[in-house]
C-alpha cells in the first residue's frame, strides 16, 4: 500500500526536521533552545519513537495478513478453522500495552512535577497579562512595562505570572488582582471583561492557558541569545490569529543595558521636528486616553498613563507592534494601522479616530522617534 | 402488506385521525417506521456532511497559503464553529443512529423500537436543531466561539451565534436523550427468544454502551448550554470572574461531556467494523467478549479522562497526573480491540470488497489517531501540542480516519439490505483508495505543521514560520477527499436506477437481519426467530464438525427454522402527525427564547399541543 510509504516518509522527515531545525523555524517545538523545553522534547522524542514502534509493529500485522491469508486467484472460496479466540494472547496484549504505559508514565509524571517547581535562585519575575489582542509585559521590580516583546536574560529562569484582563481598567492591574470574587468586598471591575488566552513560546517551554480571576504560573528560560517566536493559542475572538509575540533574550549584559534604556523616560522630539507635531497629535488627541507614553504629560500637567493600550514609551525599541504581527520600522504599516485599526486586525478594540493623512504621517514618526 | 392487519375499528379520542399513508411524503413525515426513520437520519446526516464538507473546503483554501484574505477572520470563525458542531452533532452522531436506528431491531429480532412514536420525535427534532443551527446566517450570523465554545469569550461576543448554538444543541440533545432511553428500553427488553446479552452482535453492544454515554453525559453538557443561555440572554454571570463565576467552569462541564462524546462517535463504528471484518474473514470474531468488555470499559473509563483536554488550565501537578494516567489506562481496552481486530483476520479467508476495504481502513487508521492519542497522556509532551494541528490531526484520525470509515464501511455493507441493491463496487474501490490517499494527505502533516507551531484556529500564518508547504499539500488532499465523496454519490445514483433484487444474504453474513428479505418488509421478520447461538445466521447456514471442519448445512436441515405459516395478524405501530408537531413546537420555541416571547408561547403551546394529542391518541384507528 502507497500510502504507508508515504506515512513512513513523512514520520521520517519528521524526524529530519526534528534532527536539523529548519532555520526558517522560529516557534518549533521540535526545536527546544531551553532547559525547559528540552525537559519536554526529552519526554516527546523517547515516546515517539515507542509509539512508531507499535505503529510498525501494527500496520506490518494487518498488512502481513491482508496479503497471507487473501484467498488467492482462482481459488474456491474455503472455510477456515473457526478460531473463537485465545485468552492467553488476550492476556498478553492487555499486559504487555499496559507495562509499556506504565513504562511511559514513570517519567511522564516526574516531568509534570519538575516543571511545576518554582524556579531555584536568582528567578526574574515576570507578570505577563494577555488583551484582546496583544500581550502585556510588566516587570514590577524593575519598574518596566512593554507589550508584545518579552525581552528576557539568558541562562536565568523566568518565572511569568499570567493572567487575562479586559478593557476598561482604572488602575494597572497586576497578577495579584487576578483571584476568583471579589477580595475585601471590593470588586475588581477594573479586570473585567477577559477571555482566556494562552501563552506558547514553544521554544523555551510548553503552552499555559492565561485566565481571566486566575494566575497561573510558567517557568522558562533561554540558553542562547535570540529572538523565539510565540503565539495565543487559545481561541479568543476575532483576531486570535494574530495575537503573536517574541521572546527576546539578551546576554546578561545587554539585557541591563536594555533594561536602563526602558526605565529612562520617553524621548522628547526636538522641537520643530515631523515627530514634534506628532507628539502634539498625540497628546491633545484620544492617543492618551488608552496609551501610556512615561515622562509625558498632558494639557493638565498629569502624567500620561496606560489604560487599556500598550505602554509606547520605548515603542521604537521593539521590532513589532499590533499583537506583534506587524512590523515597527514600516511607516506605511504604521500608517494603515493608525488609519483604521480594525480594518487591519478586526475587532480591534483601538478605534478609528479620523486622522488625517498629515497627521497620521507626524504620529508615525513621533512613535518611530520613541527609541 | 398482506400479513399487516391494521385494526379498522375503535373509537377516535385524538385531535386527528391516525394518519394512513404508506407511501409519498406524508408516509414520511407520519412514519414511526424504524427502518425509514433510520434512513431518514442517514440521508439528513448525509446531507449535513456535504454542508460541513464544503465548510472544510473553505477552511483549506484560506489556509492553503500564508496571509490569504479569502475569508475574514469574522468569517473564517464561523465556518470553522459551524464545520465542527455539524461533523460532531449533525454528521457522526447522526449518521451512527441512522444505523442503530435501522439495524438494532433487525438484529436483535424484533419488530420495530420500544417507543416508535418518540423514535420518530428524536428525529425530527435532530432535523430541526439541525435547521435551527444553520438559520443562524440568515439572523444575524453564525456561531463564531468554536464547536468548544469556551466560556467568557462566547459570551462577550456580542453577536447571537452562540445563542443559537445554545438552544440548537439543547434541541439535538433533547433528540439524542429521549433516543437513547428508546434504544437502551428496545435493547435490554425486545431480544428474540434466546438471544441472551452474550448473543448479540458486537454492534449491538457498542450501540448499547453508547446509549448510555449518551444518557449520563448529555446532562451535563445540557446544564452548560443552559447557563450560557442565560449568561448571553438573561444576564447572569456563571462564567463571569468578576461577578464571582468562573470561566473554567465552563471547560469542566463541556469536556465531562465532550470525552464520553468522543466514544460516542467512534464505538458505533467499531461495532460496524466489528460486524464486517468476521463476515469478509470467514471467522468468528477473534475474543467476542474480550471485544465487548473493552467496549463496556472505555464507556466507564471514558468519563474519566476529561481534564485530558484542560492540562495548559492550569489545574495543577496532582490533577494533571490523575488524569494523564487515566489518558494512559483508557488505551489498554482501545489496543484489545484492534489487537482482536487482527486475530479475526489471522488465517482468514480474506477477501477485500468494498465494505472489507473500508474497515481494514478504519483499523489501520484508528491506530494512528489511538497513538496519537496516547501521546496526550504524556503530560508535559502535551504543554506542546495541546491547541495546535496536532490536535487537529490526531482527532481526524479517530473521527474520520475512524468513525467516518466505519460509517462507509456500514454504507456499503447494509446497502443491499436497506435498499434491495449493491453499491458498484468498482466505484466503491475507486472511492476508498481515493478517500484513503486524501485523507492521509490531508491530516497527516497536520501533525508535522502542529509540531512546527501551528496553533489551532488561526484565520491565517505568517510567512516565516515556513508552515507553507504542508498546509498547500493538506489543501490537495482535502479537495482529494471531496473527490471520492463525489464519486461515493455517483455510485449512489446509478445503484438507484438498477432494479431491487438484491438476494437475502448477499455477502454470506452472520448476523440476524440477513434473514430476512431485503428490504426487510414492514414488519422485519414474517416469523420472529429463535435464537440459538451468537452468529445465529451463520449457525443456520453452517456446521462445525467434531474435527472443528466446517460443512454447510442443507437448507431447511439445521432444524431451527421455523415454517412460516402463511398469512396471520402482525399488530405494527401505526404512524402519527405528533412526534412532528411535538417538535415543531420545540422549534418555534427555539426562536421564541431569542426573538420574542410571543412566539415562545406560540412554541410552547404547539409543543404542549403535540404532545397532549400524543398522550391521548389511540393506538390504531
Amino acid at each position: 500500500m502507497r500510502t504507508r510509504t508515504r506515512w513512513v516518509w513523512s514520520l521520517l522527515s519528521l524526524a529530519v526536521v526534528a534532527a536539523a531545525c529548519a532555520p526558517n523555524a522560529q516557534q518549533d517545538s521540535l526545536n527546544p533552545q531551553g532547559p525547559y523545553a528540552d525537559k519536554v522534547y526529552d519526554l516527546f522524542v523517547p515516546v515517539f519513537w515507542i509509539a512508531t514502534g507499535v505503529f510498525v509493529l501494527v500496520e506490518g500485522l494487518l498488512v502481513f495478513f491482508a496479503i497471507r491469508y487473501r484467498r488467492r486467484k482462482g481459488r474456491p472460496a474455503q472455510m477456515p478453522p473457526q478460531i473463537h479466540g485465545n485468552n492467553r494472547l488476550e492476556i498478553a496484549w492487555t499486559i504487555l500495552p499496559a507495562l509499556i504505559l506504565a513504562g511511559v508514565a514513570v517519567p511522564t509524571v516526574t516531568t509534570i512535577f519538575d516543571l511545576a517547581r518554582e524556579p531555584e535562585g536568582n528567578a526574574l519575575e515576570v507578570n505577563v497579562m494577555g488583551h484582546q489582542w496583544w500581550w502585556e509585559f510588566d516587570y514590577p521590580a524593575e519598574n518596566v512595562n512593554t507589550a508584545n516583546e518579552l525581552h528576557i536574560p539568558t541562562g536565568r529562569p523566568v518565572l511569568l505570572t499570567l493572567c487575562a484582563v479586559g478593557l476598561g481598567y482604572e488602575d494597572k492591574p497586576t497578577p495579584s488582582d487576578c483571584q476568583v470574587g471579589p477580595p475585601d468586598g471590593d470588586p475588581p471591575a477594573a479586570i473585567g471583561d477577559g477571555v482566556i488566552h494562552s501563552f506558547w513560546v514553544p521554544e523555551l517551554a510548553g503552552t499555559q492557558d492565561v485566565l481571566p480571576g486566575q494566575a497561573n504560573t510558567l517557568v522558562i528560560q533561554a540558553d542562547e541569545p535570540g529572538r523565539y517566536s510565540g503565539q495565543c493559542k487559545e481561541f479568543c475572538g476575532l483576531s486570535h490569529a494574530y495575537m503573536k509575540f517574541a521572546v527576546v533574550a539578551h546576554s546578561p549584559a545587554d539585557y541591563e543595558e536594555w533594561l536602563r534604556n526602558e526605565q529612562a523616560d520617553a524621548v522628547t522630539p526636538e522641537p520643530g521636528s515631523l515627530a514634534a507635531t506628532g507628539m502634539d497629535v498625540f497628546l491633545n488627541g484620544q492617543c492618551i486616553a488608552c496609551h501610556a507614553v512615561q515622562g509625558l504629560e498632558d494639557a493638565n500637567g498629569n502624567p500620561v498613563v496606560a489604560n487599556g493600550g500598550p505602554n509606547l514609551t520605548h515603542f521604537a525599541n521593539r521590532e513589532c507592534f499590533a499583537g506583534c504581527w506587524l512590523p515597527n520600522d514600516d511607516a506605511d504599516e504604521l500608517g494603515r494601522w493608525l488609519d483604521d485599526p480594525a480594518a487591519v486586525k478586526e475587532g480591534s478594540w483601538m478605534p478609528d479616530y479620523g486622522l488625517s493623512p498629515e497627521e497620521i504621517e507626524a504620529v508615525v514618526a513621533y512613535l518611530q522617534s520613541l527609541t | 402488506m398482506a400479513s399487516v392487519s391494521v385494526p379498522s375499528e375503535g373509537v377516535s379520542r385524538g385531535l386527528f385521525r391516525r394518519p394512513t399513508a404508506t407511501t409519498g411524503l406524508w408516509s414520511w413525515l407520519t412514519t414511526v417506521d424504524h427502518k425509514k426513520i433510520g434512513i431518514l437520519y442517514g440521508v439528513t446526516s448525509f446531507a449535513f456532511f456535504i454542508v460541513g464538507g464544503s465548510e472544510a473546503l473553505l477552511i483549506r483554501l484560506q489556509l492553503a497559503q500564508p496571509n490569504q484574505e479569502l475569508l475574514s477572520p469574522s468569517v473564517y470563525n464561523e465556518v470553522f464553529t459551524m464545520h465542527g458542531i455539524t461533523m460532531v452533532f449533525l454528521v457522526v452522531m447522526p449518521l451512527s443512529a441512522a444505523f442503530i436506528n435501522y439495524l438494532i431491531p433487525l438484529m436483535i429480532g424484533a419488530r420495530d423500537v420500544a417507543f416508535p412514536r418518540l423514535n420518530a420525535f428524536s428525529y425530527w427534532a435532530f432535523l430541526f436543531g439541525g435547521i435551527f443551527v444553520y438559520s443562524s446566517w440568515f439572523l444575524g450570523g453564525a456561531p463564531n466561539g468554536g464547536w468548544f465554545g469556551y466560556a467568557p469569550n462566547a459570551v462577550l461576543d456580542p453577536t447571537r451565534g452562540m445563542t443559537f448554538y445554545a438552544i440548537g444543541l439543547l434541541m439535538t440533545g433533547v433528540a439524542s436523550t429521549v433516543s437513547a432511553v428508546n434504544l437502551a428500553v428496545t435493547i435490554l427488553n425486545m431480544r428474540a427468544p434466546g438471544m441472551t446479552l452474550f448473543r448479540m452482535p458486537v454492534f449491538v453492544w457498542m450501540s448499547l454502551v453508547v446509549q448510555f454515554l449518551l444518557a449520563f453525559s448529555l446532562p451535563i453538557i445540557s446544564v452548560a448550554l443552559f447557563e450560557l443561555l442565560f449568561d448571553k440572554r438573561f444576564g447572569t454571570h456563571f462564567f463571569d470572574s468578576v461577578a464571582g463565576g468562573d470561566p473554567v467552569l465552563w471547560q469542566h462541564l463541556f469536556w465531562l461531556f465532550g470525552h464520553p462524546e468522543v466514544y460516542i462517535l467512534v464505538l458505533p463504528a467499531m461495532g460496524i467494523v466489528s460486524e464486517i471484518l468476521p463476515v469478509f474473514s470467514r471467522k468468528p470474531l477473534f475474543g467476542y467478549q474480550f471485544v465487548v468488555f473493552s467496549g463496556i470499559a472505555i464507556g466507564f473509563i471514558g468519563f474519566g479522562v476529561w481534564v485530558h483536554h484542560m492540562y495548559a488550565v492550569g489545574l495543577g501537578p496532582i490533577a494533571n497526573t490523575a488524569f494523564g494516567i487515566s489518558t494512559i489506562i483508557i488505551a489498554v481496552p482501545t489496543g484489545v480491540k484492534i489487537f482482536n481486530w487482527l486475530g479475526t483476520m489471522w488465517k482468514g479467508d480474506l477477501t477485500f470488497p468494498t465494505p472489507m476495504l473500508f474497515s481494514i481502513g478504519f483499523v489501520s487508521m484508528f491506530i494512528i489517531g489511538g497513538l496519537s492519542g496516547v501521546t496526550h497522556s504524556v503530560v508535559p509532551s502535551d504543554y506542546q501540542q495541546t491547541d495546535t494541528y496536532y490536535v487537529v490531526a490526531h482527532f481526524h484520525y479517530v473521527l474520520f480516519g475512524g468513525a467516518i470509515f466505519g460509517l462507509f464501511a456500514g454504507m456499503f455493507y447494509w446497502w443491499p439490505k436497506a435498499f434491495g441493491r449493491k453499491l458498484s463496487e468498482g466505484l466503491g474501490k475507486v472511492t476508498f483508495w481515493t478517500m484513503l490517499v486524501g485523507f492521509n494527505l490531508t491530516f497527516g502533516p497536520m501533525h508535522i505543521l502542529g509540531l512546527q507551531g501551528m496553533p489551532r484556529r488561526i484565520q491565517t500564518y505568517p510567512e516565516e514560520l515556513g508552515l507553507t508547504f504542508y498546509n498547500l499539500v493538506s489543501t490537495v488532499g482535502a479537495f482529494t477527499i471531496a473527490v471520492s465523496v463525489a464519486l461515493f454519490l455517483v455510485n449512489v445514483a446509478m445503484t438507484h436506477r438498477k432494479p431491487r433484487g438484491e438476494a437475502a444474504d448477499p455477502w454470506d453474513a452472520r448476523t440476524l437481519e440477513w434473514l430476512t428479505t431485503s428490504p426487510p418488509p414492514e414488519h422485519n421478520f414474517d416469523e420472529i426467530p429463535t435464537v440459538h447461538a451468537l452468529d445465529e445466521a451463520w449457525h443456520r447456514k453452517y456446521a462445525e464438525t467434531e474435527g472443528g471442519a466446517v460443512v454447510p448445512v442443507p437448507a431447511g436441515g439445521s432444524g431451527l427454522e421455523a415454517e412460516y405459516t402463511g398469512a396471520h395478524a402482525i399488530h405494527m405501530p401505526s404512524p402519527s402527525y405528533y412526534p412532528l408537531i411535538a417538535s415543531l413546537g420545540l422549534f418555534v420555541f427555539g426562536y421564541g427564547v431569542i426573538f420574542s416571547w410571543l412566539l415562545a408561547g406560540a412554541g410552547a403551546v404547539v409543543l404542549l399541543a403535540g404532545l397532549y394529542g400524543w398522550a391521548l391518541e389511540p393506538s390504531a384507528e
